[in-house]
């Protein structure tokens, strides 16, 4: 009762259906080319228009190559990159093109060009929509059926989730990021711990936070099984979101702020469920499994099989023969191939210049294969003037393209079987990063330095 | 595929895998595709657990064994028993269209991912959630018997395992209900009530 996540909800309320779900109002839907191709047939099947066309923004990210981007080489991504680009121009749907200044993953775009704002419901074919709730909005991955529904009327029907507050409290130690307070809840709460729940992120960690920190953290919420992720909006996220593109301007921006200060819970909100975290416990983490949830602090060892009953035991026992790992392994030291900075997990300029006071002077290893990724052409624009690009050219990395990446196997930057990847991306599912591939998640700082010395490494020996 | 739902009483395929994702349902790979041919993702489904990298049938898993390996037609291997957390991590859509173009109309678990749960109700296949003593009770049986037969029953929203003659109510909302016995979609009724929906935007404040 009384939560940041009731009063947005209340607010989009059109309607409840008896014994039925609550019709809900968008106020922005995404689209990306994989999710959406489907939702336009839908309406052109039923004959009918976008509702809102104006308050739905789309851009190809999944299947755009990372080296160049003058064309798609696999004629099934192309097509699909190109029927996004024809159902906009068809719809009325402004679109960011491949290789333009508008474009990136679609997760950062959204946020930097102001068009994620506190208060909101965002929607988008996409389970990382949980990224957008770092502004004080309502944002949830949904399907494409849903797509559909949101394009033929800008409403979705849903369930309200349960409520679940997080609070961190601390301040966090040196070399550790909000992407190891990602993976230390996840690890806590297990991979399926917030299903059902909606998240909202609290307490004094969380308010000295950057702005970048805060949409790692509630882009992993998906990974504990909860659809959204909110943080109150306050001063860092008024002053991120000064003067961006589509952000309202003059005496509009006033207005929003003084409403969006009305945006925070209740000191008598109830939630259905309040976990206590104490930053002081967090190191800089890596995963060892198949699922986000299964990871350990950088210098901790793998759980080994004691005490665990035969289901569980099965469980970490084809997890571990997939990553090629024993039970009570030590990770840290361990030889890398491949190393990972992007997606909309990491792929902002925090990240980048975290990356950067890593490897500034030093020399890449190698023995490892790196794509660092900006997850937009702003993003990659500002490591530009920042004089970023210098420092990473000078330690023998490259600077890519904006693009999902290796994120996903859908695009050139595939893993090869079998090969190991750390990365900063947001899943080491089974195939994740390419078939076969062996995916640790970890922040940029562990991948930075792994990438200097070709092993997992403890990014505090560096710092 | 839109069929209407009441009774079905089948037999099972167990795949008992926890926290199995959406990644595993259907890879990355086979979502570039613009198509909405159900074969096309049926013959994707759980694509590389059943064939090895060069597309032989990994004989060991479940779905290949010659007593699951038959596709699903009325009476048989219509039901699928997945291990907890069943579809988590991506929304993609892709996977439940996966599960309906290899022809499966119900999925119990004793859990499910949030998203996907709602994109097997929109592609008309029916997440049915069990206790986590019902759901291994089923493997049990099943791993006795694979000819072991389930019945849902839509209409009374109960599950029974008819070997052991366990039964448990189910729950969905009454508006979904209805949908899944009429073959009703959720965009067609929320065209029928865009005035609703303009009214809403004519009276918000923010």
């Amino acid at each position: 009762m009384n939560t940041l996540f009731d009063k947005i909800w209340d607010s989009h309320v059109v309607q409840v259906i008896p014994d039925g779900p609550t019709q809900l109002y968008i106020d922005r839907l995404y689209a990306h080319e994989v999710t959406s191709p489907q939702a336009f047939d839908t309406l052109r099947d039923k004959g009918i228009k976008a509702f809102r066309p104006n308050q739905i923004f789309a851009m190809p990210d999944h299947n755009t190559p990372s080296d160049q981007q003058e064309v798609i080489n696999d004629p099934i991504g192309r097509k699909q990159v190109e029927t996004l680009k024809r159902n906009c121009e068809e719809f009325g749907i402004r679109h960011f093109a491949m290789g333009t200044k508008d474009n990136g993953i679609i997760h950062v775009v959204g946020p930097e060009k102001g068009l994620s704002l506190p208060g909101m419901t965002i929607v988008c074919g996409d389970s990382h929509t949980s990224t957008h709730g770092a502004v004080g909005a309502l944002a949830m991955g949904i399907g494409t059926s849903e797509v559909a529904e949101v394009l033929a009327s800008q409403c979705i029907l849903q369930s309200k989730p349960k409520s679940m507050r997080i609070n961190i409290e601390g301040t966090l130690q040196k070399g550790v990021t909000a992407k190891d307070v990602a993976l230390y809840i996840m690890a806590k709460l297990t991979t399926s711990g917030a299903t059902g729940y909606a998240v909202e992120y609290a307490g004094s960690t969380i308010r000295n936070m950057s702005m970048e920190g805060r949409l790692t953290l509630s882009n992993l919420s998906i990974e504990m099984g909860s659809r959204a992720g909110i943080i109150a909006p306050d001063e860092t996220t008024f002053a991120y979101l000064k003067g961006r593109e589509y952000a309202p301007k003059g005496a509009d921006w006033d207005k929003a702020v003084a409403y969006w200060k009305t945006l925070k819970s209740g000191d008598d909100a109830v939630f259905d469920k309040e976990v206590d975290i104490d930053a002081a416990d967090i190191k800089p983490r890596i995963t060892y499994g198949t699922n986000p949830g299964a990871g350990i602090a950088i210098d901790g060892t793998i759980p080994t099989f004691d005490g665990l009953d035969d289901a569980a035991k099965a469980q970490l026992e084809s997890q571990l023969k997939y990553m090629q790992f024993q039970p009570g392994q030590k990770l840290e030291g361990l030889p890398v191939d491949y190393c990972f900075l992007g997606a909309c997990t990491n792929g902002r300029i925090e990240d980048f210049r975290a990356f950067a006071s890593i490897v500034k002077g030093k020399k890449k290893a190698a023995n490892v294969v790196a794509w660092l990724v900006p997850g937009s052409w702003l993003v990659r624009q500002q490591i530009i003037d920042e004089g970023i690009d210098k420092i990473l050219e000078e330690a023998g990395f490259e600077l890519r393209l904006p693009s999902c990446s290796s994120c996903l196997a859908m695009n050139p930057d595939k893993v090869p079987a079998g090969k190991l990847s750390i990365s900063t991306s947001n899943r080491n599912f089974v195939g994740r990063q390419g078939p076969g591939a062996r995916t640790v998640l970890a922040s940029p700082l562990v991948v930075a330095a792994s990438a200097i010395t070709g092993r997992i490494t403890d990014p505090r020996t560096m710092m | 595929m839109k069929q209407k739902f009441n009774v079905i009483k089948s037999t099972c395929i167990p795949i008992a895998i926890d926290n199995c994702n959406t990644d595993l349902i259907i890879p990355a790979r086979y979502l570039a595709s613009t198509t909405r041919d159900p074969k096309f993702f049926g013959d994707a489904f759980m694509h590389d657990l059943r064939f090895d990298g060069a597309g032989n049938p990994v004989k060991d898993f479940v779905m290949n064994k010659p007593e699951f390996s038959e596709p699903p037609r009325e009476g048989v291997h219509e039901i699928i028993v997945g291990g907890q957390n069943w579809g988590s991590g991506s929304s993609r859509e892709h996977a439940a269209w996966a599960i309906s173009g290899y022809g499966v109309r119900v999925v119990i678990s004793s859990s499910f991912a949030d998203i996907h749960r709602n994109n097997l109700l929109n592609c008309f296949v029916l997440p049915v959630v069990v206790s986590q003593q019902f759901q291994q009770e089923l493997f049990d049986t099943i791993a006795k018997n694979p000819e072991a037969v389930v019945t849902v029953d839509v209409p009374n929203q109960t599950v029974t395992n008819e070997t052991t003659g366990h039964s448990e109510h189910f729950d969905i909302n009454g508006y979904k209900k209805h949908c899944l016995m009429n073959a009703l979609d959720d965009i067609d009724y929320l065209l029928t009530v865009q005035d609703k929906t303009v009214e809403y935007e004519n009276n918000r404040k923010h």
